[in-house]
């Protein structure tokens, strides 16, 4: 097995007296797809959020290649490896699109600033399908694009761990097919990905690895074909028989 | 990487510069007066837009930083030699601004305001119980500089802000902070350093202010706490430095010499009536000018098709 990039263990967060994630474990490897997966308001978002340094778990460890990152600042953790997009696509309006991606480079992991942060930018920009646009305005770009910005923006400063948090939501059937294929290209490059994703489809040929999330806690974990058939998987998706 | 655009532009401004350092030799008297106010304003409204313009944090505590500056000279003047005085004075604005930046840049939108405007306040009220425990009151700051010298000095200190901007606007810091301003969840995800960034433009612009006050403190003569704290110096540098616009280095100058001259000449016929335009003023960049004339500037020139390099 691959050397172990991150490792989360018994993390819980608590807002209040709401339990959102609770002691969750799993391990991720490098140059793997791991999925997370669960119904609706099951804690796989916050689960991403606490990874990528929005806020803190509550107890509990994560590592990064050995290093705790668990509670420190988004900014410390995104220097040490960690790039992420958003449920909701966050680009940066003001600026042009190849402004968009340098945003990346400049501050994050592998730092590049000027003439050479601008030529990677480009570079990443025609990795993700954007060769054309470049010098488009922000505003003007096509939903699937802003998401492939935001993509080569995460890209850019080169991570141990990509987080990509419903990346592929939204995006109608050809769209879809394409975004399936960029993040499959992405891991053939030998990137480590954790994936928030509703998208069957997308689980199924892109997670070499799932965890299931069901009410804050892990449920199962295995492959997309093991998991997706575990009775209990099921019945956190579709309700107990009693309820259908 | 410096472009013959760059050189061009940097030409421009000191052949500006120097024009503007020759006023004194055409008069001395009235118009160099207003020009005294219109460069300490520029300076103000400059290193102000350094930090608001691009961050969007609105500070209302330019009246802090430039009260401690004449305060520092007040204090000063007599014992230690002049030259000191600007710089005691950047260093006390830079350790305030950090100390306020530490507390409230985590705020965003709105407390930060009020803070900043409660700052100025609070500075003065400490001020004011400070002189009240040892028995003084203002103080006269008698010295032989003139308002030539005065006017030198901000012309000096006009150029040091253009090209520290410049220089900022050119740098990994100046595009953290525009990032900043577009989306600050985004600039921390990318490995910004939000609140260090934040408050190193805020040292800075304070310690701007800080030193306009240190300088100008001999014109003023008399300085007391509720003149050299007085709030509405605050406003008027928002003011004027959206009115020109914060899009662009030289935008808050093109905001600051028609509203010091409309405020001048208001002043000269209906004293009571400059916070009136400071109201119009307010509402024109509300519902008018949006980015100010800089703003104004750029929409002309994308409509009529001057634009491209």
């Amino acid at each position: 097995m691959a050397r172990v990039v991150l490792e989360v263990r018994d993390v819980t967060k608590r807002f209040g007296g709401l339990v959102a994630v609770r002691d969750m474990v799993f391990d991720v490897h490098q140059n793997e797809v791991l999925g997370i997966i669960g119904p609706n308001g099951s804690g796989k978002s916050t689960m991403i959020n606490m990874i990528s340094g929005t806020f803190a778990p509550s107890a509990g460890s994560i590592r990064l290649n050995g290093q705790e990152i668990a509670g420190k600042p988004a900014h410390r953790i995104a220097r040490q490896g960690v790039a992420r997009t958003f449920q909701l696509v966050r680009l940066l309006p003001e600026l042009s699109v190849v402004e968009n991606v340098v945003a990346g480079a400049a501050f994050g992991h592998r730092q590049r600033w000027g003439a050479e942060a601008e030529s990677f930018a480009r570079q990443l920009l025609e990795r993700v399908g954007m060769g054309r646009q470049v010098n488009m305005p922000v505003s003007s770009l096509t939903y699937i694009n802003t998401k492939r910005v935001e993509l080569a923006r995460a890209l850019a400063c080169e991570p141990e761990v990509l987080l990509l948090d419903e990346w592929l939501a939204g995006l109608n059937p050809t769209e879809l097919e394409t975004g399936i294929d960029l993040i499959k290209s992405l891991r053939d490059d030998g990137r480590t990905i954790i994936l928030v994703e509703h998208v069957m489809d997308a689980i199924r040929s892109l997670c070499d690895r799932c965890v299931v999330m069901s009410s804050g806690a892990k449920i199962a974990e295995g492959t997309p074909a093991d998991v997706l058939a575990d009775a209990e998987v099921i019945r956190a998706y579709l309700g107990a028989d009693e309820d259908a | 990487m410096i472009t013959p655009r760059d050189i061009r532009n940097l030409l421009l401004a000191a052949a500006a510069l120097g024009l503007a350092a020759l006023l004194p030799f055409y008069d001395s008297g009235y118009i160099l007066s207003i020009a005294t106010t219109m460069a300490m304003f520029t300076v103000l409204a400059t290193s102000w837009a350094l930090f608001s313009g691009p961050t969007h944090y609105i500070s209302l505590a330019t009246a802090a930083f430039f009260g401690l500056g004449t305060f520092v000279t007040g204090l000063g003047f007599q014992t230690l030699p002049m030259w000191l005085l600007p710089l005691i004075a950047a260093g006390i604005g830079a350790v305030l601004a950090a100390l306020v930046g530490m507390v409230t840049l985590r705020l965003s939108g709105v407390y930060f305001v009020i803070f900043t405007l409660g700052l100025a306040e609070l500075v003065r009220q400490v001020v004011t119980w400070v002189q009240n425990r040892t028995g003084q009151r203002g103080m006269y700051v008698l010295t032989s500089i003139t308002e030539r010298d005065i006017y030198w000095q901000l012309i000096g200190l006009a150029a040091l802000v253009f090209l520290v901007g410049w220089l900022i606007g050119r740098s990994r810091l100046g595009f953290a902070l525009r990032i900043i301003g577009n989306d600050e969840t985004v600039a921390k995800h990318s490995g910004i350093d939000t609140a260090m960034a934040k408050i190193v433009l805020f040292m800075i612009s304070g310690a701007v202010a800080a030193v306009v006050g240190a300088l100008l403190a001999p014109r003023y003569i008399y300085i007391e706490p509720s003149t050299a704290f007085a709030p509405i110096l605050s406003f008027q540098v928002v003011i004027m430095a959206l009115l020109g616009g914060t899009g662009r280095l030289w935008g808050p100058l093109a905001g600051v010499i028609p509203f010091t001259i409309l405020w001048e000449f208001i002043s000269r016929h209906a004293p009571n009536q400059t916070l009136l335009l400071l109201g119009v003023a307010f509402l024109l960049i509300v519902y008018v000018l949006p980015g100010g004339f800089v703003g104004l500037y750029d929409r002309l020139r994308r409509r009529f098709g001057a634009g491209g390099q």
